[in-house]
């Protein structure tokens, strides 16, 4: 009996979070469409967001269209189709590995620094100060980010995806003796703008995901510095699982379309 | 004039608040006493709607807390912090005139500055002070720039949340002095959590005493010592002997 308690129990638990997290959002949104708006945190939000995690999202784009190169050509080598390597990098990293990898690394360095941000703020009062001094904290702190992960991350991602081909190209021309001109034409012939844009709207929910997440576990926050630290690490879990997750959902629908 | 209708609350099984009735005439600083974990933090979150009472009434000079306009609402109070709570991410000025930089009651920037700057002075800190981030300034200095902030946009009720805490005793009696003469002098109606006595003496109009989630007393400053309220008693002489239990 006591067995199948626990197993109850933590259903429900469960069931109680995918409310409250669906509630959060719901108020995000509707937050979302009305004034006043911050435009000044939107804008430090782009910034850091946006565009302070181009070097860790670059490098990392870099360094997996290298690998998958690699792997491709090894693979390929199998049954004498090298020659794949090119169109297979750019629909690769376009589709499946720029908006992942990408959402991944975002989610490590985006929404932990969210969290611990906004719980630090819970913890020392200064969320209760925002409401005394008439300043709604979902809209000063949850929408501004919300929005500037939503609309900046696929950038990032197009940014990264050419970063990643290009980290193809450099192996494949220089490792693996591909011709120059021929590597190019090969990956423009076979990418199509459907590609880019499935990988982009994966993009554009991961990014979500990740602010969503941040600024959830920040504004339920426990008390004191565990409290906090407990926080980050559920954001960074849980939007590295909802971003995996939501990709396969994705990716499922873009490939029945 | 705020008054408490028979305000109760609980957190999960642990109920804090048992049916608070309480009432501040407009003008006068009240001060509320009692044992940590008695609710007199909850009493203040209540009012200011931080946290939503199970049961119970608040009206403001008569209007219901729960239904009015929650701005105007939001715009009479000021509020100092236990902790300060400024924002770490702008420079003190910028934490000042947080309510004059944006919403109902902005205004240009220069003009928000200088009234910051002004607020900054009214508390004895310096212009220098202004471009100073938080966490360059010593606990003292952070609870008047609190202050400052609390009385940036002139509010008609002001809360203080334990103005002492963590203080050198000089530095408490500047607090208290700054708190006493800032209410006097704005007219504004003060309600104040505290458990030290000096703080009580120095700011109080009116003195309740809430204990076990209810208001054990409340009368004039005057009335405090001549009290005979064992409970009362206890806690303003300080004393580890009587009927509220102290856990050694």
């Amino acid at each position: 009996m006591r067995f199948l308690a626990a197993i109850g129990r933590s259903v429900l638990g469960l069931l109680a979070s995918i409310g409250r997290v669906g509630l959060f959002v719901a108020s995000t949104l509707t937050h979302l469409v009305r004034p006043p708006f911050y435009i000044k945190e939107f804008l430090n939000a782009v910034l850091f967001i946006g565009y302070f995690s181009l070097p860790v999202v670059g490098l990392t784009a870099l360094f997996t269209g290298g690998a998958l190169a690699l792997q491709i050509y090894a693979g390929g080598a199998r049954f004498s189709a090298e020659t794949v390597v090119p169109s297979i990098v750019a629909i690769g990293i376009v589709r499946e590995l720029g908006p992942v990898l990408g959402g991944l690394m975002v989610a490590g360095r985006v929404a932990a620094s969210i969290a611990a941000e906004i719980g630090t703020m819970k913890v020392t009062e200064q969320i209760d100060a925002l409401v005394t001094l008439s300043t709604n904290p979902m809209k000063y702190l949850t929408v501004p980010r919300v929005l500037a992960a939503t609309l900046t991350l696929p950038i990032l991602v197009a940014v990264g995806d050419a970063i990643g081909i290009m980290g193809g190209y450099l192996v494949g021309v220089y490792r693996l003796d591909f011709n120059p001109a021929a590597y190019m034409t090969n990956t423009m012939d076979f990418l199509e703008a459907g590609d880019v844009m499935s990988g982009l709207i994966k993009a554009a929910v991961f990014g979500f995901i990740v602010a969503v997440m941040g600024c959830y576990h920040g504004m339920n926050s426990g008390r004191g510095a565990q409290g906090v630290g407990r926080a980050t690490t559920n954001a960074v879990v849980s939007s590295s699982v909802l971003i995996l997750a939501s990709n396969f959902v994705l990716t499922e629908l873009f490939f029945a379309a | 004039m705020i008054t408490l209708e028979n305000i109760s609350k609980s957190f999960g099984d642990k109920q804090v608040l048992r049916g608070v009735n309480l009432t501040v005439e407009t003008g006068k600083s009240l001060v509320i006493i009692g044992g940590s974990g008695t609710g007199k933090s909850v009493t203040l979150k209540c009012i200011l709607g931080l946290i939503r009472p199970d049961s119970g009434r608040i009206l403001i000079d008569g209007e219901d807390a729960a239904t009015a306009e929650r701005d105007a609402f939001l715009a009479k109070f000021g509020m100092l912090f236990q902790g300060a709570a400024l924002f770490d991410s702008m420079p003190v000025w910028e934490n000042v005139a947080f309510r004059l930089l944006r919403g109902s009651l902005k205004r240009p920037r220069a003009e928000a500055r200088d009234i910051a700057v002004e607020k900054l002075r009214r508390v004895g800190l310096g212009p220098e002070v202004a471009d100073l981030f938080p966490a360059e300034l010593s606990g003292g200095m952070q609870k008047r720039v609190g202050l400052a902030r609390a009385i940036a946009a002139d509010p008609e009720i002001i809360f203080f949340d334990e103005p002492t805490t963590g203080l050198d005793p000089i530095m408490s009696g500047v607090i208290n002095e700054l708190v006493r003469e800032i209410v006097v002098e704005m007219g504004a109606t003060a309600m104040t959590i505290t458990h030290d006595m000096t703080s009580v003496r120095a700011i109080a109009d009116d003195v309740a005493m809430l204990h076990a989630g209810k208001v054990r007393w409340t009368g004039p400053i005057s009335d405090l010592d001549k009290a005979d309220d064992p409970y009362l008693r206890q806690f303003v002489t300080g004393s580890a002997d009587g009927p509220i239990e102290a856990v050694r």
